[in-house]
């Protein structure tokens, strides 16, 4: 298997992941709707009850790129799933082709709808009076904690959708991805919560994540964190969850299929 | 080509020592009913799975020590149409095409080119999601000669198409016969069998039963086969212990027997009947189908088979 055909396999996968996510309009429109409705929602509804510092809507960006990061990775885990349970797989592996290829096509995929889904969170934000203060080095390394954190997430993703023996059951993952961030700092001050919960959200990878971006782009963490330290445990949370999903994605996709 | 193909699932054998050979260029049907082993051994062939014992050479390549020399020059279409829902005709040719590293203009050439072979040109740019069940084997069908494979599977190529898509499929595997491509296809109707191919292998429980062409095996269980058809559950019953019929329809009443279609032969059974106090109300007789080879190997009484067919149609 040379080089070139293997980027050539990964390119077609690519183009077939993608135009597989805009002819699913129902999941599609969701993810463009999400961002905008959560920001109003938040900085309408909630954020004149919340009281963590400053305006709401600074505090509030990073902790709704992750929620809807999360909501992502449930379509990607779904997709994956659905994938698997379609004969094509078989046919794909029965051709000279890099099996690789298929998971990678997956996760480009994922990568781009979850960037466009962030994008629209910054440009919602901005219109409704979001003032980000980072310097553009601070927006480039934002934007690669962003990336970091959508891949891994990704990668963890096409993992469970491997695992899952269906669509449903790997659409019961985007589920408790939408539910974990509200149990980090993403939008509530940790020192808001009963101690359990305070707990929790000091140890769990979505709060580092979301602590970075927060300081980039406000200047301040909210647990008083310095920023390198909150964008270290970041990295190290993202690099660990992206090797054991890369690993284990790799190995079920081998398994799973040559059932 | 195969020998001693064997495979067990979780203690259940699923292929006990098959051994098949298949002539270059023809066609070969691998007939038997649900769960008899086909698709297993189609996957054992395409590489998809390995056998627990036995060998084979497809198309030349060893199948063991040469998987990636089998892929190369072998297509599999799967009982469920290997086909992305999502995309156009056109692109899954395309993408499929790519996929064995055809050139981008290439890719789109031979795209047409079959697109036209196989009668959808019309639907190009539908997504396949709306195809029907007969056009989507079709399209599956085409994405399988992109590169003119040498051998190609076909798993259950008509499961689940109403009549017409059954023709046109089948129209689309005499082209691509016609074209001198070997045929291996799995099916559980011998009308299928009977009408493409040239040589039949009746697998039953992992097992190859009968093999040979249609004609041989017709002729195998007699020239004629004689139909009864008796008044009552009485009569019925008792010339049921009289013979090992054919076929057996304990509710209709109806035996059938194997016979050389001789007048003295019908005379004697006929007799052999009053005797026995089990006079036949009916007779007729018919060229012997693969349905009658296939019960009478399988010792399946019409009963059974007719309430396996129904389950097939209430699922």
């Amino acid at each position: 298997m040379s080089l070139a055909h293997a980027v050539s396999d990964a390119q077609v996968m690519v183009t077939r992941s993608t135009r597989r996510s805009l002819r699913d309009p129902e999941a599609f429109s969701t993810a463009l709707m999400l961002p905008i409705v959560l920001m109003l929602l938040f900085v309408y509804v909630f954020g004149g009850a919340l009281n963590t510092g400053g305006r709401y809507v600074d505090y509030v960006v990073p902790g709704l790129i992750v929620l809807c990061a999360g909501f992502g990775a449930g379509t990607t885990a779904v997709a994956v799933a659905t994938d698997m349970s379609n004969g094509i797989v078989d046919r794909f592996r029965s051709m000279p082709i890099a099996s690789s290829s298929i998971l990678i096509g997956h996760i480009v995929a994922s990568l781009a709808r979850n960037l466009i889904a962030t994008t629209l969170v910054i440009g919602v934000g901005l219109g409704v009076g979001w003032r980000p203060a980072a310097s553009p080095a601070g927006w480039i390394a934002a934007s690669g904690m962003i990336v970091l954190f959508i891949l891994a997430l990704s990668w963890l993703a096409a993992a469970v959708g491997l695992l899952a023996r269906s669509a449903e059951a790997a659409n019961s993952f985007a589920f408790v991805l939408m539910f974990i961030p509200y149990l980090s700092t993403a939008f509530v001050p940790a020192r808001t919560l009963p101690s359990p919960l305070r707990w929790i959200a000091g140890h769990q990878p979505f709060t580092p994540v979301v602590e970075t971006m927060r300081s980039l782009w406000t200047g301040h963490t909210s647990t008083g964190a310095a920023t390198g330290h909150e964008a270290w445990i970041a990295i190290a949370c993202c690099a660990a969850i992206l090797a054991i999903a890369v690993t284990s994605a790799s190995w079920l996709f081998r398994h799973r299929t040559t059932r | 080509m195969a020998s001693g193909i064997t495979k067990s699932f979780g203690g259940h054998l699923a292929l006990d020592h098959v051994d098949l050979a298949i002539d270059a260029g023809s066609v070969f049907a691998l007939l038997g009913p649900n769960g008899a082993g086909k698709t297993t051994m189609v996957r054992i062939l395409a590489t998809l799975v390995r056998p627990d014992a036995g060998t084979a050479a497809v198309a030349g390549h060893d199948l063991l020590t040469d998987p990636a020399g089998v892929r190369r020059s072998t297509s599999l279409t799967g009982q469920h149409a290997a086909v992305d829902d999502k995309l156009t005709g056109q692109e899954n040719l395309e993408m499929m095409a790519r996929l064995l590293h055809l050139p981008r203009r290439p890719a789109r050439a031979r795209t047409a080119e079959l697109l036209a072979a196989f009668d959808l040109e019309d639907a190009r740019d539908r997504r396949v999601g709306t195809y029907s069940g007969g056009m989507k084997r079709r399209l599956d069908l085409a994405i399988s000669m992109i590169e003119r494979p040498e051998l190609v599977f076909l798993d259950e190529p008509t499961t689940g198409l109403d009549p017409r898509g059954r023709d046109q499929v089948w129209g689309a595997v005499r082209d691509l016969a016609d074209d001198g491509v070997t045929i291996l296809l799995t099916t559980q109707y011998l009308e299928e069998a009977d009408q493409l191919a040239d040589t039949i292998a009746m697998l039953d429980h992992g097992q190859v039963v009968a093999r040979g062409t249609a004609d041989q095996l017709k002729s195998s269980i007699g020239t004629e086969v004689i139909r009864l058809q008796f008044g009552d559950r009485e009569s019925y019953d008792r010339a049921r212990c009289q013979f090992e019929p054919v076929r057996a329809d304990r509710r209709l009443h109806i035996l059938e027997v194997a016979s050389n279609g001789s007048a003295a032969q019908v005379r004697e059974l006929l007799g052999h009947l009053e005797a026995a106090g089990a006079p036949a109300l009916k007779l007729s007789t018919h060229r012997p189908s693969l349905d009658d080879v296939f019960l009478s190997l399988t010792g399946g009484e019409a009963a059974t088979t007719t309430s396996a067919a129904t389950k097939e149609l209430a699922r």
